[in-house]
């Protein structure tokens, strides 16, 4: 299967602090990917730099067979339009209401009229469980779990080809967070879109990963598919699936 | 050849003080130009969001206009006195509905109202930026195609630019009224002579003065707020700081290029 995104070789550093040290990743079509990883390890400092807003001081990205690693302008916002990004807090417009956030690449980018825009907006909702009630209402009046699921809106309206999920789950109590992992799957399968996700929590990983890629110290120390996720035969990986206190990974604090 | 002296290191400690704030200061320079450049850059060339600038008027223009209003009021009620005060030394007192609109119309106006809205405007756009930044909304944006050049920052530059000399010459007329007011009701003038005398000696040129004041003002208040808000740190003391350096950084420039243009005007002859 030919791949919709690939890393190779992709470094990152802030000051002395080397954050991925070449990087090498494959997402195929239709596939979804997640990366977990301690807290500091690079996880969304490669999620951005694959989405481009942080700039790779060395490697490549390939997007659909194009390096778009120096991409900008016209070509950058092609490759945009094509791809997805749920983020960890929401990210939603606070100014605007919430069929506005979610119709807002449709409006400002595809330049669709407002009436069509807003119809498509509720019918995104619908998908995602939020009726039409919550159209008009701004993000600071819904409650976490909805903010989430106005963002999966958000992330789906355009019909990617390829979604980024920044810890989707974090936040949210155990059965909202396994309602969101639900309309995550069910809506990507839906589109046949790639997706790649960076999660701490392991039942969102195991609910939603075709393959799991481990990222320890700015690098990618395994990867396989979710079904042999508890027999890695990686002591890192090991320790971080039982969450233990103990072993090669020393907690983050 | 002569043996070079060795400098003990603790000689270089004030040398190498100097040179880290003169560099972080041309550093700052370079990136205040460069956000500037940038964002007027958006400003000039399409895609606009008429939406956007027009939601900004309202909030940087109409919103602002009570606290205008009542600064205007009072100063031009005590600008009032205070040259009634100083102009009664030497018999001098019958220039006050003059000196009163000249000062308003070409000084206090467009400064008093550059100050306030670096108060409530720029630190409110650098808080409200800075709070965008770190919710990820920036890059949520950026994600969506939107460049924040466009959609945030020349929005907000257009709509202060526009609103600020709409709301100059609003403070200017309260000013003057103001004082007028305390002329008329403690200090024993006639009202329609007051009036007379304000309208004859105003000239074109002192609204003209006021109005370009007003509108760099503008252009100063907004892009100081963007700027900070931009480069917000994350947490409640980033955006706290943002929003302080904004209004901070937005009243030292309105200061120094009220200057700078009064210089230039007189220099010109406007």
């Amino acid at each position: 299967m030919t791949a919709i995104l690939e890393l190779k070789d992709v470094e990152k550093s802030f000051g002395a602090n080397d954050v991925l040290r070449s990087v090498n990743l494959s997402v195929a079509r239709g596939q979804s990917l997640v990366i977990i990883g301690g807290s500091g390890s690079g996880k969304s400092v490669m999620l951005k730099t694959a989405l481009g807003l942080i700039r790779p001081d060395s490697g490549q990205i390939i997007f659909d067979g194009k390096d778009v690693t120096h991409n900008k302008g016209a070509a950058r916002e092609a490759m945009r339009a094509r791809i997805g990004m749920l983020f960890q807090s929401g990210a939603l417009f606070d100014s605007l209401t919430v069929w506005e956030n979610v119709a807002f690449r449709l409006m400002q980018a595809d330049r669709v009229r407002k009436k069509d825009a807003k119809e498509r907006a509720i019918e995104t909702l619908r998908k995602v469980r939020l009726g039409p009630d919550v159209a008009d209402l701004r993000p600071a009046e819904l409650s976490g779990g909805m903010q989430k699921r106005v963002a999966l809106a958000r992330a789906i309206i355009s019909q990617p080809d390829l979604i980024f999920f920044d810890e989707p789950t974090t936040g949210l109590d155990p059965i909202t967070a396994d309602a969101i992992n639900d309309l995550i799957v069910e809506q990507v399968r839906a589109l046949g879109a790639a997706t790649v996700s960076i999660t701490h929590d392991m039942a969102s990983a195991r609910k939603i990963a075709d393959d799991i890629a481990m990222l320890f110290e700015g690098q990618i120390i395994w990867r396989g598919p979710a079904s042999v996720i508890n027999e890695s035969g990686n002591a890192h990986v090991d320790q971080f699936v039982k969450g233990l206190a103990e072993g090669p990974i020393q907690p983050g604090f | 050849m002569a043996k070079r002296e060795r400098i003990e290191p603790g000689v270089l400690v004030p040398v190498q003080f100097i040179g880290i704030v003169v560099v972080g200061l041309l550093r700052e320079v370079g990136r205040l130009g460069a956000f500037t450049a940038s964002t007027v850059a958006a400003a000039l060339t399409p895609r606009w969001y008429p939406q956007e600038i027009s939601r900004q008027m309202i909030r940087i223009g109409f919103y602002s206009l009570p606290v205008v209003g009542l600064a205007a009021v009072f100063i031009g009620a005590a600008l009032a006195l205070n040259i009634y005060t100083g102009g009664a030394r030497f018999n001098a007192e019958q220039f006050v509905p003059n000196i009163v609109v000249l000062g308003i119309t070409r000084e206090l106006g467009p400064v008093i109202t550059g100050l306030m809205l670096a108060g409530r405007v720029s630190a409110g756009i650098a808080a409200e930026i800075g709070a965008m930044k770190v919710t990820e909304q920036i890059d949520a944006l950026t994600t969506l195609s939107a460049s924040p050049p466009r959609y945030l920052y020349a929005p907000r530059l257009i709509a202060a630019i526009i609103t600020m000399p709409l709301l100059v010459i609003v403070a200017s007329v309260i000013g003057v009224a103001g004082g007028w007011l305390v002329s008329v009701a403690s200090l024993g003038f006639d009202s329609t002579v007051y009036l007379r005398n304000t309208l004859d000696f105003l000239e074109a040129t002192d609204v003209n003065a006021g109005l370009i004041k007003a509108a760099v003002f503008g252009a100063v208040i907004a892009l100081m707020g963007c700027y900070q808000g931009s480069r917000s740190r994350a947490g409640a003391t980033g955006v706290g700081r943002a929003a302080t350096l904004s209004m901070v950084g937005a009243a030292v420039l309105i200061l120094a290029t009220n200057y700078m243009l009064s210089t230039l005007f007189v220099r010109i002859g406007i």
